[in-house]
């Protein structure tokens, strides 16, 4: 279990991340959110043993990650942010050099050298340079030797930024597929990455914990939850008000996306009317090209409170 | 923070195959080969003075160190704070002893490679005379020494800065000290001190105890004084390190 515990960093006056405490199960895969500048990767500098805190603890399994960085360092794989490596080195080189400081040897080492770069399909550009690798590339060399000896915990600082569609896909399918037993932190910007791998969500503004929570427990706090996308087929006269009419609706706002004629329903503290809206556009024999429930939406929840804040 | 030789060695390694990844290593060691024989051809009159021995090489190492052992200490740290890669190798379990002797290792064994080709000096004295072997393995041994304690100095400087040039010019500047403090004319100016002070002060010189040993006079504190240099300035290295971390 990571036990982080009233973390605070402070750089001269400022303070990066401010009195910030969680823990993390193993099996759990821990998604930071936040705007830039919020304190996410100062938090994982910190987790990982590069900075000191200016005051607080982070332990790992029991371990002091100030007192042994070491001990914690051996079992953790990172991806530090913008995935720094060794550009002079070929990609193979570089692997290897992890995988030695990673006490792998011999055969063990052959074989998971050949796992992480299947893994990251990095078999094209092994005998390049890492200077000279595009940006994506880069990226999966920095996310093949944090894997590398298959850690217990492993922390990744927006392991997908600048990967293909392709790339995104498969780096989500590695962390979704990870043994169950591991703790996996990242951040990232992309809120459907949170719901596509995070068992679990924080919300950081500015070094402070904002929400915590399930990634759908999150969606239900957003204004969407629970709204009705309707499309109708044809156009009708006061459309728009008529909707508004329906009992439990709050608003209903014309949406210019897929055409027009569409219209989102946002329903009285996030009640489900869709079977009332169904019976009501039968009522009046309207025709509907498209009908859905929403879920709900991150990034509404994201704006709402990491704005709230900076007000 | 235990030294581990394994993990040691694995840094070091890797610090020497940067160092050999780009021609410059190549370049470099050839302009000091170049320079050793130009002084010592030149401005050590290595054949007027007519003696089978290699001082006149020698006496210009502590010259030719204060501005090649820089330029190979520079690269040890400043670079990795540059690039962001130290944050990769201070997250690996290596731990910061073994890190920072590990890279001090690469530059001394990079030096040491750079002294043992100017081995034509040698063979040119024992062709052209009878040298002294002994004391000519001393001047070796003397020199190695001297050029560990100039590059331990580096590597601090290396640390303290994300620009190369700038580490290298405070090496330059601390080196400097630690080599005039020998000179006769600056120890002249403590005319009026105490004595004792006067020998401890030129006792930190490079240059009293590299002559020393030059001379083929092995003495055993002046090998300490060498090793105690590496020692703390790899010490301060490691102070550094932890005062980033803690910034
Ligand atoms: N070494 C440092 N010295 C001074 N300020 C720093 C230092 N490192 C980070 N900061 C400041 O701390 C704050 C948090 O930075 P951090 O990199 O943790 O943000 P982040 O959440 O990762 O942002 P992003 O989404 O842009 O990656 C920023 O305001 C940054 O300017
Ligand atoms: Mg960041």
């Amino acid at each position: 279990m990571i036990r982080v515990q009233n973390l605070t960093k402070r750089f001269d006056q400022f303070t990066a991340v401010n009195n910030l405490s969680f823990d993390v199960c193993p099996g759990e895969v821990l998604g930071f959110l936040g705007p830039n500048g919020a304190g996410k990767s100062t938090t994982m500098k910190m987790i990982t043993g590069f900075i000191e805190p200016s005051d607080g603890k982070v332990s790992v399994f029991d371990m002091h990650v100030s007192q042994d960085p070491q001990a914690v360092q051996t079992i953790m794989g990172y991806l530090p942010e913008g995935a720094p490596a060794y550009g002079e080195m070929t990609v193979i080189a570089f692997l290897q050099f992890i995988a030695k400081v990673r006490g792998l040897k011999g055969e063990q080492a052959e074989q998971r050298l050949a796992k992480v770069i299947e893994q990251v399909e990095l078999a094209p550009v092994l005998n390049k340079p890492i200077d000279t690798l595009s940006k994506g590339f880069a990226r999966r060399v920095g996310l093949a030797q944090a894997i590398i000896h298959d850690p217990k915990v492993l922390i990744l600082d927006e392991p997908t930024d600048g990967l293909d569609p392709n790339q995104k896909h498969q780096v989500r399918e590695l962390i979704k597929g990870l043994a169950k037993d591991k703790i996996v932190i990242i951040s990232t910007h992309i809120l459907e990455e949170v719901s596509a791998v995070c068992s679990r969500a924080l919300i950081i503004s500015e070094g402070q914990l904002l929400l915590d929570g399930k990634p759908d427990e999150l969606e239900r706090q957003s204004r969407h939850h629970n709204a009705i996308c309707l499309q109708l087929a044809d156009e009708y006269a006061d459309a728009q008000q008529q909707l508004a009419s329906i009992d439990q609706i709050e608003t209903v706002e014309a949406v210019a996306e897929p055409e027009d004629r569409t219209f989102m329903l946002f329903p009285k503290d996030g009640q489900m009317l869709l079977p009332e809206v169904v019976r009501w556009l039968d009522d009046k024999q309207w025709e509907v090209e498209n009908i859905h429930l929403e879920k709900g939406r991150l990034d509404d929840v994201f704006r709402q409170v990491t704005r709230a804040q900076t007000v | 923070m235990t030294f581990n030789m394994n993990m040691t060695t694995i840094v070091m390694q890797r610090q020497l195959h940067s160092y050999f990844a780009t021609p410059i290593a190549y370049v470099f060691i050839l302009m000091f080969l170049v320079l050793s024989g130009v002084f010592s051809f030149y401005l050590g009159h290595f054949y007027e003075k007519g003696q089978a021995d290699l001082s006149a090489f020698f006496n210009f190492h502590p010259w030719l160190y204060l501005f090649f052992m820089p330029a190979i200490a520079m690269g040890l740290w400043a670079p990795e704070r540059q690039m962001g890669t130290i944050e990769l190798l201070m997250t690996l379990p290596i731990g910061q002893t073994n890190a920072v002797i590990g890279k001090f290792l690469a530059a001394w064994v990079f030096a040491g490679l750079a002294l043992v080709l100017t081995f034509p000096m040698w063979l040119t004295v024992a062709y052209l005379g009878d040298p002294d072997n002994g004391v000519i393995a001393a001047g070796y041994i003397g020199s190695w020494l001297m050029a560990g304690s100039f590059l331990a100095i580096g590597s601090c400087m290396s640390v303290c800065s994300k620009n190369q040039i700038v580490a290298f010019i405070f090496t330059v500047v601390v080196c400097f000290i630690f080599m005039v403090s020998g000179v006769p004319m600056v120890l002249d100016s403590f005319a009026w001190a105490p004595q004792s002070m006067i020998d401890f002060i030129a006792g930190l010189s490079f240059l009293t105890r590299f002559d020393a040993i030059a001379r083929g006079v092995l003495d055993l504190r002046d090998i300490t004084y060498f090793f105690a240099m590496m020692a703390l300035w790899l010490y301060f290295t490691q102070v550094m390190l932890q005062r980033n971390k803690a910034k």
